[in-house]
């Protein structure tokens, strides 16, 4: 830190032209001062703790014994000799194939109807988005288990219409499709996306194309989807991830083991069994970086083919 | 808000076949829109009614009027574990409430960085910083987990509260970030004519104007802490340390085949705050989730 000052001979005032240093931490310092707590968690919290679960995936660990290196022992386990994984991966993608699709076309056709200048519109609103904010939580979930059960709603409704339903929640057959109908039932956030998404749609746009004699549905097509494409593009990919992290309800309504026979195993749910109760936490750490491969192999393919499908505004 | 789509259609077609197919439309519309209504809230409302009535009419009817109101289930609920719910409610709101603390200092500051500051390296982080936003948390789950157990914190608030300290919920970092980018720029600047401060510009300029995203940020904040299960599922094994969501599922798990209303009822009041906070700040959550994008 020299403060090399070159001195002006005449001038009254002698300014000191400031070190490199100086300069340096004035121009940063701000800035990362105030940066310093997320710089502490991002460090501490997400970097450190990602090399540290990468390097834990090559070990065997059980949080009371030193990890000890195994190579790529636990991935092959789990690729060849791991029925378990194989089966949380299908129901996982099962999940997410089916209930992603669905919510958002439930959230895209409520949002279209809403959107022709209905009258209660905020009424509306309100009611669909509730249960999305609510449904994260326990009780939401042990309501399902009690709406779907033997004895439950759902069955007491269909025997009206003569119908004997099963315990819907303990067939392996439907068990997966309660927890479909109940991410189905949360579709009010990304219905409140489409809902802002379609008043950005300049109005002018469907006065001329109805001058020009287009149909209501043709406008549909070639105005008003090609328009939304990014805002489906947005609600599918949050969906999508949300969907590959969803764990409270297949935990609450399985009782924790993704029963019946391991028909609501989720992903998420092995690798907390894994970790949590029997503590093969480096095993679970590959199972968590395979996740983590899928999701950015997802997204990536995502981004890559938007731009065929995804109508942006120059 | 809507009388632009009205006259629309009034300009297009003005003839009466067209105003009757019009009104036709919109009575099939509310009938579509109330019967969803109805499924969306039976559900609720059913669970809202089971919670009033004595234990043996429960399972007897799918009707959600109760044929007479008691309270029965909410004391036996209340009381219904070794710890009763009222510490659940306390250790709840503590967790939540050192949260939106957390959140609301530490991602304000760095959305300000992001926002309103020159250094090197900001596009850099400002990328890292939404790459966090996508990662499943399972990737550092384990490690933090290991790092908690290492500093004796299991079985405490702090693997919870700590990392909202750390501006850890990035997605409120990239809400802010939308907020004060929205701001006038020349604020800032002329601020800094007079001689303010960065920190002078953060805390009496930008954090005085951005109430409603700091209000909508809390919320949020609220909510997810609350409903968050996993968290304490792993870091709380103490009964007195449980939060509501883990109450309710030991209440599953211990005695919910002998006492239906006893869940029922905790579980409406579970649900009580999140409820009171849509119901009074509604707009601002929608217009949060509308401008961000938001999950959930």
């Amino acid at each position: 830190m020299t403060a090399h000052s070159i001195g002006a001979t005449n001038a009254p005032v002698v300014r000191a032209v400031p070190s490199v240093w100086r300069r340096l931490w004035d121009a940063n310092a701000g800035g990362y001062l105030f940066l310093l707590p997320w710089f502490i968690g991002f460090l501490g919290l997400t970097i450190g703790p990602m090399i540290s679960s990468l390097y834990l995936s090559f070990t065997n660990f059980d949080l009371l014994t030193p990890a000890r290196w195994v190579g790529l022992d636990n991935y092959t386990r789990i690729f060849t000799a791991d029925p378990k994984f194989a089966q949380s991966m299908r129901v996982t993608l099962f999940f997410v194939l089916f209930s992603v699709p669905l919510k958002l076309a439930f959230a895209l056709c409520i949002a279209l109807l809403l959107n022709r200048g209905m009258r209660g519109l905020p009424v509306y609103r309100a009611i669909f988005y509730l249960p999305s904010l609510l449904g994260a939580s326990v009780a939401i979930a042990v309501l399902w288990r009690q709406l779907f059960a033997g004895d439950g709603v759902v069955n007491d409704l269909l025997a009206v219409f003569g119908i004997e339903g099963p315990s819907w929640i303990s067939n392996p057959r439907y068990s997966l499709w309660t927890l479909i109908i109940l991410a189905i039932w949360q579709f009010g956030s990304p219905m409140i996306i489409f809902l802002a998404g379609l008043r950005q749609i300049p109005q002018d746009m469907y006065e001329a194309a109805s001058l020009d004699g287009a149909s209501k549905w043709r406008m549909f097509w070639k105005i008003t989807l090609p328009l939304l494409t990014p805002v489906v593009f947005f609600n599918a990919i949050i969906q999508t991830i949300e969907g590959f992290k969803s764990f409270t309800p297949a935990f609450i309504i399985s009782g924790g083991n993704g029963s019946p026979i391991n028909s609501t195993l989720f992903y998420t749910l092995y690798l907390y069994q894994e970790a949590f109760a029997f503590f093969r936490m480096g095993y679970a750490s590959a199972l968590a970086w395979i996740l983590l491969a899928i999701v950015a192999v997802f997204t990536a393919f995502s981004f890559l083919t938007s731009r065929y499908w995804v109508h942006y505004e120059q | 808000m809507s009388s632009d789509v009205h006259t629309l259609t009034v300009v297009t077609s003005s003839s009466p076949a067209a105003r009757l197919r019009k009104r036709l439309f919109s009575v099939f519309a509310h009938v579509v829109l109330v019967g969803a209504s109805i499924v969306m809230l039976y559900p609720l409302l059913w669970m809202l009614s089971a919670s009033f009535r004595p234990e043996n009419e429960i399972f007897t009817s799918s009707s959600i009027w109760p044929s007479s109101i008691s309270w029965d289930a909410y004391v036996s609920g209340w009381n219904g574990l070794k710890v009763h719910f009222s510490t659940f409610f306390l250790n709840s709101f503590i967790i939540s409430g050192l949260s939106i603390v957390g959140n609301l200092i530490t991602c304000s500051l760095a959305a300000f960085a992001f926002a309103r500051l020159e250094f090197w390296g900001r596009p850099f982080w400002f990328a890292m910083m939404l790459g966090t936003l996508m990662l499943p948390y399972q990737v550092t789950l384990i490690p933090q987990y290991v790092l908690f157990h290492q500093l004796g914190w299991i079985n405490t608030f702090l693997p919870l509260v700590v990392p909202k300290f750390l501006a850890a919920d990035a997605f409120f970092i990239f809400l802010m970030v939308q907020f004060f980018r929205g701001l006038p720029k020349e604020l800032d600047e002329a601020a800094m004519m007079d001689g303010c401060s960065p920190w002078r510009i953060y805390w009496k300029v930008l954090l005085p104007l951005s109430m409603p995203v700091l209000v909508t940020a809390a919320i949020f904040t609220f909510i997810w802490t609350w409903d968050d299960f996993f968290g304490p599922l792993i870091y709380l094994s103490d009964m007195r340390t449980y939060t509501v969501q883990l109450g309710l599922r030991t209440f599953v798990d211990s005695t919910a085949e002998s006492n239906w209303g006893g869940l029922f009822a905790m579980s409406i009041l579970t649900l009580v705050p999140v409820f009171l906070f849509f119901l009074f700040f509604q707009r601002l959550l929608i217009e949060g989730i509308a401008t961000t994008g938001m999950k959930r």
